[in-house]
């Protein structure tokens, strides 16, 4: 079992971290930054996350700001 | 729950990154901050910072920072290394800096072995100016000043610098490394470790190409720039570790 | 050699590189380059024996770099050169004075532009005054005249590096550099600098700190420019510094910087002993330059002759603090052999036919 924490401020969009996660976790949400690109969520319903990390490592903004496990 | 992963302690308080979405500097600084703080290095690490799109670095990394001119950074870190040996001195450049303008001064600091740690990124074109033919731009590669492709009659060949640098004496590791993937961004971080711990041993110059990729400038999606990084840039440049004094691999 | 009271013979050159050391300069960085290649010479075999740095640079790009990244972290530092060489370190010098960093430069001038070949010439006036480098800066200029000056302002140079946090260069030439003269070395007179608020030693008890000059907004970079010239109003103020002789009674001034100062003291003996009313003035300091007092000898109603090794470079400056009060006349040779004291006598009675508002140039 895991969980992350996204920092939405940090968010690019780049989605990096949707194509990382290896479990799928991570969506692009339908809110936008005040740029107008639509943000990344973690949605984890069947507690599924194992705290891999990956998609902290990958993420080149530190958007996802802590990984528990 | 026990946490994994937070933001490393070397970062500035409430830093933001002024790159762009997908750009792999963003790990790339990331994994210099988690070594410093890892090898308790911060509080004495006095880095040479670049002109670039590595220009900012001393509004990310919580440490001393001193300005170098455009390819001046190994030049400037072997001053503070002579002036201060036992500090920690490192540099952070791009290709254009480290191994174009800056050629002489990184490959001399190489040949001296300088007790300097040397980071550049390679991303096969100059991206702070919007993505110019650089010295590791590679043949065919489109850019706004070889908008025909890079060819050998205009333009000439593009330079492996983690081999170059390899072949000087005084080099003591040396090692080309890539960030499209999660475990090479592992082994990047093994290989900066690396080439930070010689410095502390006092073994040479430590160095670092990470492969990077610019999705602005190549006008790709992220995703299909660490695609490009696999299949067009790691033919040319292969991964791998050059040199490393401590396990007696030379070239 | 050490720092002490005895006279010794020795070359204008290894004079600067042994005060270099008695003045605290923990690492020396230098490229060969005549007339200046003996300083090189000369740490390459001290700097070791004291354990502190010395490195023979790729270039001197590099050396300079060197030098910025040897500052930053609080200690003195310098390296030397000559002229065309020194062009090469223009860029880097437009940001140590940007960064505020206590440079040091040696430039032993010779002939140019160009390659210019070894003569001694003054033609780097500009180039150290004005800089070469890009944007609004300003460098401390100081200029020996004798051996035993090579060694007074080195010593200066570093103290004044430090206490102002701004690029000095000692601008001396290939005659000074070459030319043995009985000097004294003393002890260094300036005290330390305290650089603790600001130097790079890592970030070990306190924030942080990053030394750089790229305005993260237009604001601010207007204000760091305001900034760096009123810190040398200050300069100014406090420290240009002059020489004089014999100006009182004088109805011409010659002037001149580095060692033409030498001639033109003996000129103007030998003109006074024609019953011409000559003086002698002379900056020490090229920037800031002494246009105050060289406005009140104008004022005074005292004509100006400039007697330099070059095509005017200095005139111009003199010409400018005058400010039409007086006439100011001019005496070169572009390079080579100095002006003769003969030359200058016989020079300065022609410009007086034309009430010195006129050059006379030597070939």
């Amino acid at each position: 079992m895991g969980k992350i924490i996204i920092d939405t401020n940090r968010c690019k969009s780049c989605y990096l971290c949707v194509s990382t996660c290896p479990k799928g976790l991570i969506k692009k949400s339908d809110k936008t930054n005040r740029l107008g690109d639509y943000l990344v969520e973690f949605d984890d319903k069947n507690n599924e996350c194992i705290g891999c990390a990956m998609c902290a490592k990958r993420c080149p903004d530190m958007a996802i700001t802590e990984v528990y496990r | 729950m026990q946490q994994v992963f937070s933001i490393p302690k070397s970062m500035k308080k409430d830093f933001r990154y002024t790159f762009c979405p997908g750009c792999d500097h963003g790990v790339a600084i990331r994994l210099v901050a988690e070594l410093l703080d890892e090898m308790n290095l911060r509080e004495k690490a006095i880095c040479s910072t670049s002109i670039g799109c590595s220009v900012f670095l001393y509004d990310f990394l919580d440490v001393d920072c001193v300005e170098a001119p455009h390819g001046r950074a190994c030049a400037s870190a072997t001053g503070v290394k002579r002036a201060r040996p036992d500090k920690f001195a490192f540099t952070y450049q791009g290709d254009g800096d480290f191994a174009s303008i800056g050629l002489a001064e990184s490959m001399h600091t190489a040949l001296r072995g300088e007790c300097v740690s040397a980071i550049c990124i390679n991303n096969t074109t100059y991206g702070m100016t919007g993505g110019q033919l650089g010295p590791t731009t590679i043949m065919g590669q489109i850019t706004t000043t070889s908008p025909y492709g890079r060819n050998r009659e205009y333009y000439g060949y593009p330079i492996r610098i983690a081999e170059q640098i390899a072949l000087c004496d005084g080099t003591a590791y040396s090692a080309r490394v890539a960030l499209d993937t999660v475990p090479h961004i592992n082994q990047a971080k093994q290989a900066l470790k690396k080439a930070f711990e010689v410095q502390v041993q006092g073994l040479g110059f430590g160095f670092v190409e990470i492969l990077s990729s610019c999705p602005t400038n190549w006008h790709m999606t992220p995703q299909e720039a660490h695609e490009r990084v696999r299949n067009e840039m790691v033919p040319v440049f292969p991964l791998g570790v050059y040199k490393d004094v401590t396990t007696e691999k030379g070239v | 050699m050490t720092d002490n009271n005895e006279k010794v013979l020795i070359k204008g050159n290894y004079a600067i590189a042994q005060a270099a050391i008695n003045a605290g300069c923990q690492c020396y960085f230098g490229y060969p380059i005549t007339p200046q290649t003996e300083i090189g010479e000369y740490l390459s075999a001290e700097m070791p024996k004291l354990g502190r740095g010395y490195v023979c640079a790729e270039s001197e790009i590099a050396a300079i770099n060197m030098v910025v990244g040897a500052v930053s972290t609080g200690v003195r530092a310098m390296t030397t050169s000559s002229s065309l060489a020194v062009a090469l370190m223009q860029e880097a010098l437009s940001y140590a004075a940007s960064d505020e960093l206590p440079v040091v430069l040696v430039n032993v001038m010779r002939a140019g532009p160009g390659l210019g070949y070894i003569y001694p010439a003054q033609g780097d006036y500009n180039q150290s005054v004005y800089g070469g480098g890009n944007g609004d800066y300003k460098i401390i200029v100081l200029a020996p005249s004798t051996v035993q000056e090579c060694i007074d302002l080195t010593y200066r140079a570093f103290y004044l590096a430090q206490k102002y946090r701004n690029p000095v260069i000692l601008l001396a030439d290939g005659l000074l550099g070459q030319m043995m003269e009985p000097a004294c070395f003393g002890e260094n007179p300036y005290p330390e600098v305290d650089v603790s608020s600001w130097a790079l030693t890592g970030a070990k008890g306190r924030e942080s700190r990053a030394i750089y000059s790229l305005g993260p907004n237009e604001k601010k970079q207007i204000q760091h420019v305001y900034n760096l010239f009123k810190k040398f109003e200050v300069i100014a103020e406090k420290e240009t510094t002059y020489e004089e002789f014999q100006t009182e009674d004088a109805e011409i001034v010659l002037t001149a910087f580095g060692s033409m100062t030498r001639n033109i003291k003996a000129a103007m003996k030998v003109l006074r002993d024609k019953g011409i009313k000559a003086g002698c003035f002379r900056p020490i300091t090229l920037s800031p330059f002494p246009h105050k007092r060289i406005l009140e000898l104008a004022t005074e109603g005292k004509n100006f002759v400039v007697v330099e090794m070059n095509m005017g470079q200095m005139y111009k400056d003199v010409k400018y603090s005058v400010e039409g009060r007086s006439e100011v006349g001019l005496i070169n040779r572009p390079v080579g052999e100095w002006l003769s004291v003969e030359e200058i006598v016989e020079a300065v009675e022609k410009l007086m036919e034309k009430n010195y508002a006129a050059s006379i140039q030597y070939s």
